[in-house]
């Protein structure tokens, strides 16, 4: 999207409201703004329904602020927690159904590749661990077989949060939540491991707590997808609501898990992605 | 790669000379695409569809088509035509049976969203117990997820209803998907007269920017930011937000009605329809009963025909009017839960001179002889 289709017709300035004024004059399409730059511009996200201290708006926050070309990108999201913040999101985002995030996705990238050849379009999933790992798993693997050129994020935020708290398959084992009363039974699922075995060309695990990897993983995600192939990223945001702990904790709950080994950032970057990414890099030095 | 001029619909449909070739179902799905300018079609197998799919692949490695894979099951695969119409493409696939009940979901998704999608449904039985013979029960699923629904009764049928079905699903003021359904087997796997236009010619690319929608492409401003979402709120504007939106996909169907009389010259076609006995049918129950009026007018017996080519929206007013004289209107269907009967009743004032029946289901043709029993009932 060209910037100068953004804007407000002259006259009409006063009766906009103030959130889309604010995104017309400050907003970061063709700004190239990073996590660092959160508090200086007008950020994608506008005020959101969701839970206070809840480690996936948290991590929306800064994915939405790492993404390389927000004015090209399109996201797919799923049903959850994060359906109900992507209405304020000033981005072209697609709420399906739950579960077919990634085969709408690979429809949707095709077509864009059909009408815009000549052009970078971005499309991103974003959709939680339910939707990504239970309802969705098979879509998610199968776009990733079939090489498709899509960034899949996943917000893992250990539960179905947004249905009051039922086990998923990344809660870890042992939890005891809804539908799991006596604790889950089996352990957490290694997704960012199976990525790499189905076909992506990068896969990573951040969270907010690091807002610099997180960015970095974004940008990289976006970029291999666009040249190499598929790529996934599973963003730890932490549940304040579900996991019954204090909003103020989540970053601390992060800090807490890094140090009981129970989770540890990760990125694996197929041979082709490395040497295509060392090119990037260096020409960027 | 493939030269063809781009036409007008009417003259691809109405003034084009056309050439006589025999062949099936799937093959007059095949010539209907390839004169339909799709820019993408996504596949996966079941029978009595999956020939007509693989025939849409080879038009696409010939050059017809721009991009064609093969999805990993149905719901899949109608989400990925979702977000291909959602980008702004021109897409098409086609499925049945348990492959329609696969992909449920979907479909009502596609008419909310306002996405022109063509589809072919090529009907079959459902489990259990499996079986993979004709059978029109999946259509009555159907009709109430606010796509629009052409029943085809010929291959001729199926390749007229398809090229039309992109024109009517796309003008601005529709713009929702159009399902074009037809008997498996009976008419994907026969073969029969179809008369087609020259090759060489094809229908107008579809703009994506006649849509009532925004086209998920980024190239249009993103005026979705809003304050609250929609989705869980308690509150009357919610409810009421989404109540009118499902008003408008309905009225858009209604809107459809005038492109339906241009392009398919009617939702019905009558036969005799002064008779007393009215044998109202669609699809290939269509054939079979034209086939016992024949009998019964050698045996001096007078019965007319209503043919059903549209089902949503319904010409109840057609249906309506058509059988108010009569004095039995005989509705013989290809599945045990009459549908079609229950469809004609909501519409006419004096439903107890319906007779529902007869039906055969699970995979049985339907002899003339059993359309004609009742014809013969009817006039005692």
């Amino acid at each position: 999207m060209n910037k100068s289709l953004f804007k407000i017709s002259p006259g009409f300035e006063d009766i906009m409201p103030a959130e889309y004024r604010e995104l017309v004059e400050h907003g970061p399409y063709e700004k190239g703004f990073g996590v660092s730059d959160l508090g200086t511009f007008k950020e994608l996200i506008e005020e959101h329904p969701l839970c206070a201290g809840c480690g996936l708006a948290l991590s929306l926050r800064m994915i939405l602020a790492s993404l390389p070309k927000p004015e090209d990108t399109i996201i797919v999201g799923s049903t959850g927690c994060s359906s109900i913040a992507f209405p304020q999101v000033a981005l072209h985002n697609i709420h399906s159904l739950f579960g077919n995030q990634n085969a709408l996705a690979s429809g949707l990238k095709r077509a864009l590749k059909l009408r815009f050849p000549d052009k970078i379009k971005d499309v991103v999933v974003i959709a939680g661990d339910g939707a990504t790992a239970d309802i969705g798993l098979d879509m998610v693997m199968q776009s990733w077989f079939r090489r498709e050129n899509i960034t899949t994020i996943m917000l893992d935020n250990e539960a179905y949060a947004n249905t009051g708290g039922q086990e998923s398959g990344m809660s870890p084992q042992g939890t005891i939540l809804n539908m799991a009363p006596t604790g889950k039974k089996f352990p957490k699922i290694s997704l960012p491991e199976i990525a790499r075995e189905a076909g992506c060309a990068y896969a990573a695990a951040v969270s907010p707590a690091h807002p610099k990897r997180l960015e970095k993983a974004v940008r990289r995600a976006i970029l291999l997808a666009r040249e190499i192939g598929p790529t996934y990223i599973q963003v730890f945001s932490p549940c304040p609501t579900n996991y019954k702990f204090k909003p103020h904790e989540t970053i601390a709950r992060i800090k807490q898990r890094e140090k009981d080994g129970t989770f540890s950032i990760k990125e694996y970057i197929s041979p082709e992605a490395q040497e295509w990414l060392a090119q990037i890099e260096e020409v960027k030095k | 790669m493939i030269d063809q001029r781009v036409v007008t619909p009417e003259y691809l449909f109405f003034e084009a000379p056309r050439e006589k070739r025999f062949m099936t179902g799937s093959e007059a799905v095949r010539e209907a695409i390839k004169r339909a300018n799709v820019d993408m079609a996504i596949s996966y197998p079941i029978t009595p569809q999956s020939e007509s799919m693989h025939l849409v692949g080879d038009l696409y490695a010939e050059g017809y088509l721009r991009e064609y894979f093969r999805g990993e099951n149905e719901f899949a695969v109608m989400s990925a035509v979702a977000g291909a119409s959602m980008g702004g493409v021109r897409v098409f696939t086609a499925t049945g049976g348990p492959g329609t009940l696969r992909a449920f979901e979907a479909f009502p998704t596609w008419a909310g969203a306002r996405l022109p999608i063509v589809c072919a449904f090529m009907t079959r039985g459902v489990n259990s117990p499996l079986s993979i013979q004709p059978d029109t029960i999946e259509m009555a699923f159907m009709l109430n997820t606010g796509i629009m629904m052409f029943h085809a009764e010929t291959a001729q049928d199926l390749y007229d209803m398809i090229l039309k079905a992109f024109v009517i699903a796309e003008k601005t003021d529709v713009h929702i998907p159009v399902g074009v359904f037809t008997d498996g087997f009976f008419v994907t796997h026969t073969r029969d007269t179809v008369e087609i236009a020259a090759e060489d010619i094809k229908l107008p690319p579809y703009n994506p920017y006649c849509a009532p929608v925004p086209v998920m492409d980024m190239e249009n401003v993103p005026v979705r930011q809003m304050r609250d979402p929609f989705v869980m709120k308690s509150n009357f504007i919610s409810y009421a937000t989404h109540a009118s939106w499902q008003q408008e996909i309905m009225a858009a169907a209604e809107r459809a009605r005038n492109y339906v009389v241009k392009y398919l010259g009617g939702l019905v076609e009558v036969e005799n329809e002064d008779a007393d006995i009215l044998i109202v049918a669609s699809g290939t129950a269509v054939s079979q009963s034209r086939e016992a009026i024949g009998m019964a007018r050698r045996e001096g017996l007078d019965a007319g025909l209503i043919k059903i080519k549209c089902l949503r929206p319904f010409p109840g007013e057609e249906i309506r009017k058509l059988t108010r004289n009569a004095t039995a209107v005989i509705v013989p269907e290809f599945n045990r839960v009459g549908w079609l009967c229950q469809e004609i009743k909501s519409v006419m004032e004096d439903t107890g001179k319906v007779i529902g029946g007869p039906r055969v289901f699970g995979g049985m043709t339907m002899p003339p002889d059993l359309i004609l029993a009742e014809i013969r009932r009817c006039s005692r």
